[in-house]
């Protein structure tokens, strides 16, 4: 159904739509022959190393490159202050839209001055990654030290160390809202429950590292990019921006792209290097990130500690909010992103569930002598939702009200939208109060909090843990990239045409990662059209063979590209019929496509197959009366029109098992309950639901760039930086409510992020629930054992 | 007899190869770089993320731990290998219904395991195929889907199920 | 990472490996599982001058039941410890321990020996190896030694073994009438380095715990005798009063390392709850037999 309730082209009985059609790249990447960007091979390719800072600040002095330059098999060595010679300016990343923000001119790599240990210095380019790493060892640079932030909890301090002395502080941005009446509230509130919360950064860990192989042509100063990344046309954009090549003449292609998770949707110095290396030589250059520098560069998020407080009456209304975030970024912020979206988006989304009107919310954002961050999986949800579902839960307990009763009682009402939230969003068609009661049903709550309290007689220690939240998707373009001034769409578009065989090709500006994004504007080309699927290929990742647009990034493949793909299929399929209609003598009204056939409607009698049409309207126009012009290529854009993104909501549950002697938690069952609009195949909507959760998990229990005094980075690698693994996760249960939203005809929403905005939250209830005997409380992420074990008193 | 250039013969995927490889490159980088199999991944190359695993005389090994130049004489096999054996035709064709990968980097090297779990056990409790499938890792799929295309897998072989 | 250029050498008997080592000095590595050795070499971490590759010395590879003890040759892989039904039957703290140690795909390739040899303190099979006070074989140019396991391990990744020595072979006793064994160790995910372990060979008659060998893997610079727990325990009825007093003299034996999973503190705390649990765990079992 579409906004109005009336049944639309994806409804029909033979649409592929809401089907779990497999994934065309499964079947190749279950025999090992995906390509992914370092499996492409040109010829005459050499190959990128680098020599990084070793320390988190320190002048650059001297670099002497002349035994690298000497060894056999280098054919270019570039410092920073090279590289800057071929740039059109430096990086500067803030978006107009955050007035305040301040940063520092940032070069791809170090010029003067290294800002972060791990710091691109110089670039060793040789006929092998292994000889470019040992010419790499031959550079000599001497380095002066300079005062390094390591803590933001000092960094914002009168007299602190500065990452960048002209900026006079190490202030990125702040932004407060005040939203109704928070002091009166507190004031006269029944309860008021606080607590500081700390979140520990970490790091994507795609699989496959970054990559990139540019060719440039000397001749026809053509760039062809091949690269690991979620949003190819802003690539293009920027390398041309920055190193001074016509943007036409750029070509960026994400060929197979081993995970991404937003780490690829930025832009890093060595890869501009790279690019730069290629534009000297006239020859292929490739580069890929080992995992050493994989966590020396990588954005790295999620950093903040957030002071909380919730006014809640003895009734159990939830009243007022108020939370002050310090987010610890890196030395600059990343270019063309900015790193203080993060930040941002826990002012405005922490308790959004809730009816409550009056919120206060504090961010200040402060630089540190560390790897940049930006953009990554749920970005700043995670640590909003922890923050408001455990304040949610210290409310229940001290109210003595069930957890769950509480949310039941203060989730907006599924009949109450549109309405805003406290940050003063506005949000559509959710669907809390169905999905809080489809999840107590699906996780059998009260038995399993009846088992709980029957365990704890006997000494074992579970917990029941509920998160429910809201997730932005899908920005607009009224937000803040493009209205930032950064080049990256908010719109997005699909050409879908007819090719003289019949057969569909389906071009979209958004990318796949695995998520399964072709497979799915593969299903809406079908089901618009009325063609089996096999008859749709879907082109993606390329921007010489697809329209513009944004990419992968924020949930918005299936809500903006799929809108665009159905549109266009939609405007194809109106002028098949037209077409078909002139040659049948027919009114297209009378006709439909099924199966790939024209037929005449109701009767479903096949008249005319859409390989003849294709043949007559590519080979033989005559057919046809002059008055009609075949097109059989449609092009359509989508957008949101006014709305930030669309809002997005479900539920979390999680049943755990705390040991506590050792503080060892163990996952037992998950659950989540969540609302994504339409889904299209609700096989990928769901894997991407158990991806995401366990990414969340991640991060609630092992993740952590741990970090010295000195701002060096004491666990980069993957022995001692901790990623979940098959043994310790649990079996995830996923259902979904569809509420279409009303912005798009096709009603669907993002989904990709909403398992990992809520996992962390529902864990951490959980784990507190389960420790509850003991009266201690965990707020701090990743819940180690040794954080346990302090929280229990036992160390 | 100490050399930095070693001269090898070994059978890959069948086929007997012969090469002179450089004595510090490891067994990935040989079979992609020198023999265009690229089903093998890198993730880490320091043997904790199993993107790289492959088999060796018949057990699955980290081949990012693995010299080339001591595989001389050694029989290896790829994804490549695997998937034309049809070895495990049928869990190829489960990961792929089940959809037990996404991004698919990680994907041969699970192969890679699960074959030899399958090889090894014809019987096995979900928490034990969790552990066997413990040392690899994928940031994409969460496991569970991947847990239950080998279960599945396993259980239509128990049952006498078509390979 | 690549690693950096080396050579590469494959002797065929041990007095070729000798050769070599004694042409290289400190600048060889032996590579055997390379389970450890890779990662170091990958990262730069290593970057020796040759690498001399035992993995064609037959002489020693192989486990075989000696009657009084277990010969383990140090090329044997984990795996095959793992599927040995000598193992199984007469060496059940090595047959409890060796799922523990790391993955399928290390197992394979990773060696008896060269666990031993490298002595990571984390590891599981020095600690059961002190705990039942084997005895390694070392050979050298100038010829064989054996050194009893309580004077193998010196101090982080430092052995008794000489660097112009190889392992050559662990001699593990069997089990004798009366003795149970247990095995625990604590690590965040399956497979990783040990927080905490306990490696632990008892007598036990009725309730009562004759002896005690209490070993300590994960938390010290290497394997470590709890010798005062053990003193705590020689000749007491199993109680939780005797379980407290155990784990109260760890304070004085155990020194653990702090990094970056957990203070001192933690990992004191994880082996005193350890101890516990492994010492009730052998009670049961001896009741069980």
């Amino acid at each position: 159904m579409n906004t109005k309730g009336e049944m639309t082209q994806l409804d029909r009985q033979h649409s592929y739509v809401g089907r779990n059609l497999s994934r065309d790249k499964a079947k190749r990447a279950v025999h090992g022959r995906g390509r992914y960007t370092d499996d492409i091979t040109l010829p005459r390719t050499v190959h990128a190393a680098f020599v990084r800072s070793p320390y988190a600040h320190a002048n650059i002095t001297t670099i002497d490159v002349e035994a690298a330059k000497a060894h056999p098999g280098v054919v270019l060595v570039m410092t920073g202050a090279e590289l800057k010679e071929m740039c059109t300016g430096p990086w500067l990343g803030t978006l107009s839209v955050f007035e305040t923000m301040k940063t520092a001119p940032q070069y791809p790599m170090a010029v003067e001055r290294a800002c972060w240990q791990g710091e691109p210095v110089v670039m060793v380019v040789a006929e092998s990654r292994a000889v470019a790493e040992d010419a790499a060892e031959l550079v000599e640079i001497s380095y002066e030290e300079l005062p390094v932030v390591a803590h933001k909890e000092t960094a914002l301090e009168p007299g602190a160390n500065l990452v960048h002395p002209d900026l006079g502080d190490n202030l990125a941005f702040e932004k407060t809202i005040d939203n109704g009446d928070v002091e009166t509230a507190f004031a006269n509130a029944d309860h008021v429950l606080e607590a500081t919360f700390d979140f520990g950064r970490h790091t994507a860990v795609s699989l496959e590292p970054r990559a990139l192989l540019a060719s440039y042509e000397k001749d026809t100063e053509q760039l062809t990019i091949y690269t690991s990344s979620q949003t190819p046309h802003m690539i293009q954009a920027i390398i041309a921006k920055t190193l001074g090549l016509p943007e036409h003449k750029c070509r960026v292609v994400a060929p197979f792209v081993g995970g991404s998770f937003g780490l690829k949707i930025h832009s890093f110095g060595d890869e501009f290097a790279a690019t730069a290396a290629s534009m000297k030589l006239g020859r292929p250059v490739k580069f890929i990130a080992d995992r050493l520098e994989s966590f020396l560069t990588d954005i790295h998020a999620r950093e903040n500690r957030v002071n909380g407080k919730l006014a809640v009456s003895k009734d159990g209304d939830i009243q007022a909010l108020e939370i002050d975030i310090l987010s610890g970024v890196g030395a600059y912020s990343q270019y063309p992103r900015t790193s203080v979206f993060e930040a941002n988006q826990i002012l405005n989304i922490t308790g959004g569930p809730y009816k409550h009107a009056h919120y206060k919310a504090r961010m200040r954002v402060a630089y540190m002598n560390k790897v940049p961050t930006s953009q990554y999986r749920a970005v700043g949800h995670p640590i909003g939702n922890s923050v408001g579902e455990a304040l949610v839960d210290m409310a229940a307990e001290k109210i003595g009200m069930d957890p769950m009763e509480l949310r039941r009682r203060n989730i907006m009402e599924d009949d109450s939208y549109p309405r805003m939230t406290a940050s003063g969003i506005e949000v559509a068609d959710m669907s809390h109060q169905a999905c809080l009661e489809t999840l107590v049903e699906r996780m059998k709550y009260d038995d399993l909090c009846a088992e709980r309290d029957s365990l704890r007689q006997k000494g074992v220690y579970r917990g029941v843990g509920i998160a429910a939240f809201i997730k932005g998707t899908a920005p607009g373009p009224a937000g803040y990239y493009g209205a930032g001034g950064a080049p990256i769409a908010s719109q997005d578009a699909a050409t879908v045409k007819i090719e003289p065989s019949g057969n569909i090709i389906c071009a979209v500006g958004v990318t796949d990662q695995g998520q399964g994004v072709d497979t799915v504007m593969q299903q809406i080309t079908a089901g618009a059209l009325g063609v089996p699927p096999e008859m749709v290929r879907v082109i993606e990742g390329d921007t010489d063979a697809t329209p513009y647009g944004g990419g992968t990034y924020a949930s918005r493949a299936t809500a903006i590209g799929g809108e665009a793909t159905y549109q266009a299929a939609l405007a194809l399929r109106a002028e098949l019929l037209v077409l078909a209609g002139a040659l049948l003598q027919a009114e297209p009204d009378s006709l439909d496509i099924v199966n790939g056939d024209v037929v005449d409607s109701g009767t479903e009698n096949a008249r005319i197959p859409l390989s003849e049409l294709g043949r007559i309207g590519h080979f033989q126009v005559a057919q046809l009366p002059n008055d009609i012009e075949p097109q059989l290529s449609h092009t359509k854009r989508f957008r949101l029109k006014d709305a930030l993104y669309i809002f997005t909501n479900g539920i979390h549950g999680a049943y755990v098992e705390v040991d506590p002697d050792t503080g060892f938690i163990t996952l037992l069952d998950h659950w989540v309950v969540e609302d994504c609009g339409r889904v299209i195949n609700p096989l990928l909507a769901d894997e991407q639901v158990r991806g995401g959760c366990v990414q969340g998990i991640g991060g609630a229990l092992y993740e952590h760039c741990v970090y010295d005094d000195q701002a060096q980075l004491l666990n980069g690698s993957l022995v001692d930086y901790i990623v979940p693994m098959a043994s310790e996760m649990p079996n995830i249960d996923v259902a979904h409510v569809q509420t279409h939203t009303g912005v798009s005809e096709l009603g669907s929403k993002g989904v990709g992020e909403s398992g990992t905005g809520a996992a962390a939250g529902r864990v951490m209830n959980a784990v507190n629930d389960a420790i509850s005997p003991f009266g201690g409380k965990v707020f701090e992420q990743p819940m180690t054992p040794e954080v346990l074990l302090k929280a229990l008193g036992k160390i | 007899m100490a050399d930095e250039k070693i001269d090898i013969a070994l059978t890959v995927n069948g086929e007997n190869v012969t090469a002179t490889v450089p004595a510090r490159m490891h067994l990935v980088d040989f079979l992609r770089t020198e023999l265009e199999l690229t089903g093998s991944h890198l993730g880490c190359e320091h043997g904790i993320c199993g993107a790289c695993s492959v088999r060796v005389d018949g057990v699955v090994v980290r081949g990012c731990l693995m010299l080339a130049a001591q595989c001389d004489g050694s029989n290896v096999v790829t994804i490549e290998g695997l998937s034309d054996s049809e070895e495990v035709a049928d869990l190829q064709d489960r990961f792929v219904e089940r959809n037990a990968m996404q991004c698919g980097f990680c994907t041969p090297g699970m192969l890679m395991t699960a074959a030899e779990l399958l090889a090894k056990n014809d019987e096995l409790p979900r928490e034990q195929i969790r552990e066997f499938m413990s040392g690899n890792f994928c940031r994409c799929t969460g496991y569970h889907a991947i847990i239950d295309a080998i279960e599945t897998t396993m259980k239509d072989r128990k049952a006498g199920g078509a390979r | 990472m690549k690693a950096p250029r080396f050579k590469y050498a494959r002797p065929g008997t041990l007095s070729e490996a000798f050769g070599l080592l004694s042409d290289f000095g400190e600048e060889a590595r032996i590579l055997a599982g390379g389970q450890s050795l890779m990662p170091t070499l990958n990262m730069r971490l290593s970057q020796p001058e040759i690498v001399i590759d035992i993995n064609r010395l037959d002489e020693l590879k192989g486990i075989s039941d000696e009657g009084d003890h277990i010969r383990i040759g140090a090329l044997t892989r984990h795996v095959e410890v793992l599927e040995s039904s000598i193992v199984t039957d007469k060496l059940p703290l090595i047959a409890e321990a060796i799922p523990h140690v790391a993955h399928v795909a290390v197992r394979n390739r990773g060696t008896f020996g060269g666990s031993v040899a490298l002595a990571d303190p984390a590891a599981e099979m020095p600690a059961c190896a002190l705990a039942l006070q084997g005895t390694f074989v070392v050979e050298g140019p100038n010829g064989r030694r054996e050194i009893a396991a309580d004077d193998f391990f010196h101090s982080l990744y430092e052995t008794a073994r000489a660097p112009d020595e190889i392992l050559v072979e662990a001699r593990l006793p069997v089990a004798q009438p009366g003795e149970v064994f247990a095995f625990m160790e604590l690590a965040r995910r399956k497979g990783d380095f040990a927080q905490a372990g306990v490696a632990c060979k008892a007598v036990i008659s009725g309730d009562v715990i004759e002896s005690g060998r209490l070993v300590y893997f994960g938390s010290e610079l290497k394997p470590t005798l709890g010798a005062g727990a053990m003193a705590a325990l020689e000749g007491k009825s199993w109680s939780d009063d005797l379980a407290e007093t155990v784990a109260a003299a760890l304070d004085d034996d155990l020194d653990p390392m702090e990094n970056l999973h957990g203070s001192a503190a933690m990992k004191l705390h994880l082996q005193k709850v350890l101890t516990k649990r492994t010492l009730s765990a052998a009670v049961e079992k001896a009741r069980a037999v």
